[in-house]
């Protein structure tokens, strides 16, 4: 699934370094590296709208990678993954306004908090798989949900919490172009991480224990190590991206971190593809980007008859709320690859064009 | 002490409905391997569907609630041949995510249509309350009681003694098997969702005419999980006992929590503890069949 790609004939692999590097030619290196100059850019031009955009998905995105590398790399399944990045967006505030520690250190530790929490609760993951697995995170997420309401002194309880904008030798990033680039720059880094994570024997243990977790274990994989890792690295993922909310937004509120936002990371991940790195982006990008497409869908369609007939106005909520699981249907129906299968059948198809055959 | 009692006494009751809704959560597992995210919503559905027919059609209960059981039916049928039927042979993470989807989708539209308070329905009985061994008992509670059990036995006669009972337990037991046999597997997967969309929708307006009809009826959906983890996935008999279980449990928990802990909130929590603490014990449950993997 992950490794589908047209590849021009007589371009041969002669060593193992070359099969495995990031990008798979020179061309989408370029590419890349030419995707973040622009990226940098951008504030320069952006109005906050677009910025916002922007920066959503790139916390999201960096939880939602964490998701993928359980789910579409180990084949373990959790609905729990939204107490997580919660648990970090608590746990960085949590440090910065207890004990001081510096936002710029807050947001890795609260990784590492959020992983050793991610290890508790994936104990019974080196048990369990599948079915199990994901009911054992669905009791997670309202465990952790619980434990948000009631623990004042850990998330201040329903007042919620402030987390302080991250200063850096007396710069402080607080506004969305300066917060932008913090994000970008902790995303790049996140992202590249996880890719030479897949290159490593550990991330080729983690697809083997995907693809059949009996012939891993008969090659010499241990099953409960990796999927215990797993499931920290992708606790991980989720704790800097909670972070990374935190100290954007100023402040956490204990609402926000339910079961829906849970779903909406495995709609980002099952949208973008499972197992591909740069789909779980595009994944989140069209999940941010779908609340913004019903609210201009439904300005488009102001004062019409489908409008006045199913009072849109007061129930954009409800539509956006349906628009997340009918997405997710739909795509599982017609798209199980997501959408980063469907970017490279495009590829394929002009590199090849117009002799597809 | 007898505060003790009739919580107890409501712990069964609700554990008894909750029995009920694990055991159809049961035999769509059992039937299809489709584990159903949204079998709250089932609840939900035909909740409103009863309280529509009842307040905007003026409707008495005896011809309201069959239509509702009757569209229940069509309505189990058609979501497993459009949705749930093209999702045959997907990996498991597919299915469960459909369901949630399927889950968030009538969720949202449920809310849509008849907003997001909590609406009672029109009063059934003529007196509320009924006086059971000297406790003062809702008598919507009783007659729950008395569906969730005919409810039962009519589980246990249907796969006992019916023809159907009997090929939908051979699907369960070995598809290729009753295929070969002459079994139509896809009209017994129509089935099953029909009968537990039914049935659910039985406890949902049970339910409804308790607590008045709102979203959170779907709740019931999630406290299925350590029900039917407690019984054991594939059995029914678990299932109604883990909703016993589980409904008394959390009757208890919210006792000893007024009592002596004062955590706070120890009705809905309770059960996910002890759904973590049997995942990791014992995972299949008190009767679950082992999954025992050969090479």
């Amino acid at each position: 699934m992950a490794n589908v790609s047209i590849i021009p004939s007589g371009d041969f692999k002669t060593s193992y370094g070359t099969d495995t590097t990031i990008f798979p030619t020179t061309t989408s290196r370029n590419f890349a590296i030419l995707g973040v100059i622009l990226l940098l850019a951008c504030p320069a031009f952006m109005d906050r709208f677009w910025l916002n955009m922007l920066i959503q998905i790139g916390y999201l995105g960096i939880a939602a990678l964490g998701l993928n590398i359980l789910v579409g790399f180990t084949g373990q399944i959790s609905i729990g993954h939204s107490a997580f990045f919660g648990f970090g967006a608590f746990a960085s505030a949590w440090l910065n306004n207890r004990w001081g520690v510096p936002v710029a250190l807050a947001i890795p530790l609260a990784g590492v908090v959020t992983t050793g929490v991610g290890l508790l609760f994936g104990m019974p993951a080196a048990r369990l798989k599948g079915l199990y697995l994901a009911i054992a995170t669905l009791a997670a997420q309202y465990i952790l949900q619980d434990f948000f309401a009631r623990a004042d002194w850990f998330t201040g309880g329903t007042n919620g919490t402030i987390a302080e904008a991250l200063t850096i030798f007396g710069f402080s990033f607080d506004t969305d172009e300066r917060y932008f680039y913090v994000v970008l720059v902790a995303m790049v880094v996140m992202y590249i991480l996880a890719t030479n994570l897949m290159r490593t024997r550990d991330g080729r243990a983690l697809v083997a224990v995907r693809d059949h977790y009996l012939s891993a274990e008969i090659m010499g994989i241990n099953l409960t190590k990796y999927r215990t890792m797993s499931f920290g690295i992708s606790a991980f993922y989720a704790g800097i991206g909670g972070a990374l909310y935190a100290h954007y937004l100023q402040f956490v509120s204990v609402e926000g971190f339910t079961i829906l936002f849970s779903i909406q990371f495995l709609g980002m991940i099952i949208i973008g593809g499972l197992g591909s790195i740069m789909g779980t982006l595009m994944g989140t990008a069209f999940m941010v980007f779908l609340p913004e497409a019903m609210q201009a869908l439904t300005k488009l369609v102001s004062g019409t008859a489908i409008d006045t007939a199913l009072n849109l106005k007061d129930n954009i909520a409800f539509l956006r709320e349906m628009s997340i699981g009918l997405v997710i249907i739909l795509f599982l129906v017609f798209e199980p690859d997501g959408l980063a299968h469907r970017w490279k059948q495009i590829k394929a198809y002009w590199k090849l064009y117009p002799f597809s055959h | 002490m007898t505060l003790f009692l009739q919580l107890l006494v409501n712990g069964v009751i609700v554990g008894a409905l909750y029995g009920v809704v694990a055991m159809s959560f049961v035999l769509i597992y059992k039937a299809s391997r489709i584990v159903n995210f949204a079998q709250g919503e089932f609840l939900l559905i035909g909740a409103w569907t009863c309280w529509w027919l009842l307040t905007s059609w003026h409707l008495p209960f005896w011809i309201g609630f069959p239509i509702t059981l009757v569209f229940m039916l069509v309505f189990g049928v058609i979501l497993q041949v459009v949705v749930l039927r093209p999702m045959i042979g997907e990996p498991i993470i597919s299915v469960i995510m459909v369901t949630i989807g399927l889950s968030i989708v009538f969720q949202a539209a449920m809310k849509w249509m008849f907003g997001v308070f909590a609406k009672p329905f029109p009063p059934i009985f003529a007196s509320p309350t009924t006086n059971l061994f000297g406790l003062e008992v809702q008598t919507v509670y009783v007659v729950s009681l008395g569906i969730s059990i005919l409810i039962m036995a009519g589980f246990g006669w249907f796969f006992k003694y019916s023809r159907t009972g009997l090929a939908m337990r051979a699907t369960a037991f070995d598809q290729q098997v009753a295929q070969s046999l002459g079994i139509s597997v896809r009209r017994m997967f129509a089935m099953s969702w029909a009968i537990s969309a039914m049935v659910s929708a039985v406890a949902g307006v049970t339910v409804g005419v308790v607590n008045g009809v709102s979203s959170a009826l779907s709740i019931f959906g999630i406290k299925v999980f350590p029900a039917v983890i407690l019984g054991g996935l594939d059995s029914v008999i678990g299932a109604v006992l883990g909703g016993l279980i589980v409904g008394v449990l959390e009757n208890v928990a919210q006792y000893v929590d007024s009592q002596w802990l004062n955590w706070g909130n120890m009705y809905e929590i309770a059960p996910f503890y002890v759904l973590i603490a049997i995942l990791m014990i014992k995972p299949y449950g008190l009767f679950g069949t082992k999954d025992i993997e050969r090479v």
